[in-house]
C-alpha cells in the first residue's frame, strides 16, 4: 500500500525528470528480468536494471541515485534491443546518471565519475581526446596515481599514443557547448549550475 | 574515385592509428576517398551522453554542421563508439522539440540530410565485397576467425537500421569473401567492457576474458573487430590478464580492415599490425601464401 500512497502524492521529480527527457514510460516495465539476464555487467551491480525502474516508479531516489548500477551500465544497448516492451534502459540510466551529476550527488562509483570527467576535460580544452593527458588526469583526479602505467609503456613502444596533443582550431565553440549544455541540463533537472557541476569541478571532491 | 566525408574520430588519430592507417590503404584500394572533416571535434564517446545527454548531441550536432558546410552528405566513420553518437543524434534531431534545442546549443538548426554509414556497413555493399573479391591476391584460407561486432554497430537496432542485432551477418560475409573460415561463436555482439577499463579494470579484464576464452573453445585462431574500443580491450589486455590470473590468453585481434589489407598484398607491418600489443604477424606469416605461388 505504501507504492500507492507514494506515486499518489505525485513528488517524483527524478521520474518526471527522466520520463520528460527520455520520453520513455517507466512503469511499461513488467519486471520480467530479461535485461538482466542479458546485462554483460549485471554480476557487479547492486540493483538490477529492472530494480533502477522499480525504484524510479516506487520514488525510492536515493536508492536508485546512490546505486553502483547507474555508473556501471555501459550503455551496451543488450537490454533495449531484447526488452519486450521496448523500453529504453540505456536512456533512463543516463538521465538518472545526468541528474546525479547535475545535483551535485556523490557518486558510488568514484572512478567511473573521475574518468568521465577527465574525458570530457580533455575535450572541453582541446576539442578531442589525448590519451596521455587523459591517464595523468585520470590518475591525479582518482587518486590511483600509476593507474595504467604498466599498459601506457607498451602502448608507447608500440607506437600507439602519440605524445603531443591534437587540438581543434575552434575550441572555444566546442567549450561553449559545454557550457550551454551544462545550463539546460541545469534547467531540466531543476539544479543551478553553479553550484553543482562547476562548483564539483573546483572542489574535485565528488570525483 | 567516390569521396565520402571521413570523421576518423579520436582514437583513430591515436590508440587505433593501425585502424586509420589500414582503412585509408583499403579505401585507396578500392578509390574510395575519405574526406576528413575540417575541425572535427571529439563526438563525447560514452561520457558525454551518459552524464549529459544535451552535450552527447551537442557534439555530433557541431561536426554535422562542418559536414554541411562542407557539402559532405554521407560521412563514413570506421569508430563504432563515434558511429553510434552519430546516427543517435541524427535520430533525435528527427524530434522537433529536441531540434529546437540542440540548435539553441550550436546556434542554428542542424541538418538532418545526411547519411551516416560505419566503414563496415560501406565495404559491405555490393559495390565494394564484388571488388574486394576481385583484388584478393593472398586470400586468407587456412584462417579460422570468430567475426566480433560488438555492441554499437548494430544497436539499438531502430537507431542502427543495419544487419541484426542479435546474429549479424556483414563480417561473417566479408571473412568470407576473402577466403576465411568463420567460426561460429556466442560472443559476437556481447559487450568488451567499453568504456570502464581505466575506472574498472577488474571488470574489464572479466568481460574480455570470457569472449577471449569463447573465441578460442570455438577454434578461432583470432578475433576480428570493426571497433577500436573492442580491440583495445581484447588486444591490450591479454598481459595484464596473465598477470592477475584471470586468464592464459595469446589471441591475436584483427582489424577487419588489416584483414582486407593483408588479402590485397600488403604487408603486416605496413597496415599496423606490429602496433597490436598481442602478437598478431605471426599467425598471417605462417598461415598465408599468395595464390600462384
Amino acid at each position: 500500500m505504501n507504492a500507492l500512497e507514494i506515486i499518489a502524492d505525485g513528488a517524483h521529480p527524478l521520474l518526471t525528470f527522466v520520463e520528460t527527457t527520455t520520453g520513455q514510460r517507466v512503469n511499461a516495465c513488467y519486471q520480467c528480468g530479461k535485461c538482466a539476464a542479458g546485462c554483460p555487467v549485471a554480476g557487479a551491480m547492486d540493483l538490477m536494471p529492472q530494480q533502477v525502474l522499480r525504484g524510479l516508479e516506487l520514488g525510492q531516489e536515493k536508492l536508485v541515485l546512490d546505486s553502483r548500477t547507474i555508473w556501471l551500465c555501459v550503455g551496451c544497448q543488450a537490454c533495449a534491443t531484447r526488452c519486450p516492451n521496448q523500453v529504453d534502459l540505456p536512456r533512463i540510466m543516463d538521465a538518472v546518471r545526468s541528474w546525479a551529476v547535475a545535483n551535485g550527488r556523490q557518486p558510488a562509483e568514484r572512478e567511473v565519475r573521475a574518468f568521465h570527467r577527465v574525458f570530457l576535460k580533455s575535450i572541453e580544452l582541446t576539442g578531442r581526446v589525448y590519451e596521455v593527458g587523459l591517464i595523468g588526469g585520470y590518475n591525479v583526479t582518482s587518486g590511483h596515481l600509476f593507474s595504467g602505467f604498466d599498459l601506457a609503456l607498451p602502448m608507447i613502444g608500440h607506437g600507439k599514443i602519440r605524445m603531443i596533443p591534437q587540438r581543434v582550431r575552434r575550441r572555444r565553440e566546442v567549450a561553449s557547448l559545454f557550457r550551454r549544455s551544462a545550463r539546460m541540463l541545469a534547467e531540466d533537472a531543476k539544479a543551478e549550475p553553479s553550484a553543482t557541476e562547476s562548483a564539483a569541478h573546483g572542489r574535485g571532491g565528488d570525483a | 574515385m567516390k569521396q565520402y566525408g571521413y570523421y576518423p574520430g579520436c582514437s583513430l588519430h591515436g590508440t587505433a592509428r593501425e585502424y586509420a592507417e589500414s582503412s585509408r590503404m583499403v579505401c585507396d584500394a578500392l578509390e574510395i576517398s575519405l574526406r576528413e572533416l575540417d575541425d572535427w571535434n571529439c563526438c563525447g564517446a560514452s561520457s558525454a551522453h551518459m552524464t549529459n545527454p544535451w552535450l552527447g548531441m551537442a557534439l555530433v550536432a557541431r561536426n554535422l554542421q562542418l559536414a554541411e558546410r562542407d557539402g559532405l552528405q554521407e560521412i563514413v566513420l570506421p569508430c563504432a563508439s563515434c558511429y553510434a553518437r552519430f546516427k543517435d543524434t541524427l535520430h533525435a534531431l528527427h524530434e522537433t522539440e529536441t531540434a529546437n534545442k540542440v540548435a539553441e546549443l550550436v546556434g542554428e538548426a542542424v541538418s538532418t540530410d545526411f547519411a551516416i554509414v560505419s566503414l563496415l556497413e560501406l565495404l559491405s555493399r555490393d559495390e565494394y565485397l564484388a571488388d574486394i573479391r576481385s583484388r584478393t591476391k593472398t586470400p586468407l584460407h587456412g584462417l579460422k576467425l570468430a567475426p566480433y561486432y560488438g555492441c554499437l554497430l548494430t544497436r539499438p537496432q531502430n537507431v542502427a537500421q543495419f544487419d541484426d542485432p542479435e546474429d549479424p551477418q556483414s563480417l561473417d560475409v566479408l571473412l568470407r569473401e576473402l577466403g576465411a573460415e568463420v567460426v561460429r561463436w556466442p560472443g559476437k555482439v556481447t559487450c568488451c567492457g567499453a568504456s570502464l577499463p581505466i575506472s574498472r579494470t577488474d571488470i574489464v579484464l572479466k568481460m574480455a576474458d570470457r569472449l577471449l576464452t569463447w573465441a578460442e573453445k570455438s577454434g578461432a585462431d583470432a578475433i576480428v573487430t570493426a571497433c577500436p574500443m573492442c580491440h583495445s580491450n581484447l588486444d591490450t589486455r591479454q598481459g595484464e590478464m596473465h598477470r592477475a590470473g584471470i586468464g592464459d590468453h595469446h589471441m591475436p585481434i584483427y582489424y577487419f580492415t588489416e584483414l582486407i589489407g593483408v588479402a590485397f598484398g600488403h604487408a603486416a607491418g605496413d597496415l599496423g599490425v606490429g602496433r597490436h600489443l598481442t602478437e598478431a604477424r605471426s599467425l598471417l606469416a605462417d598461415r598465408l601464401t599468395p595464390v600462384g605461388s
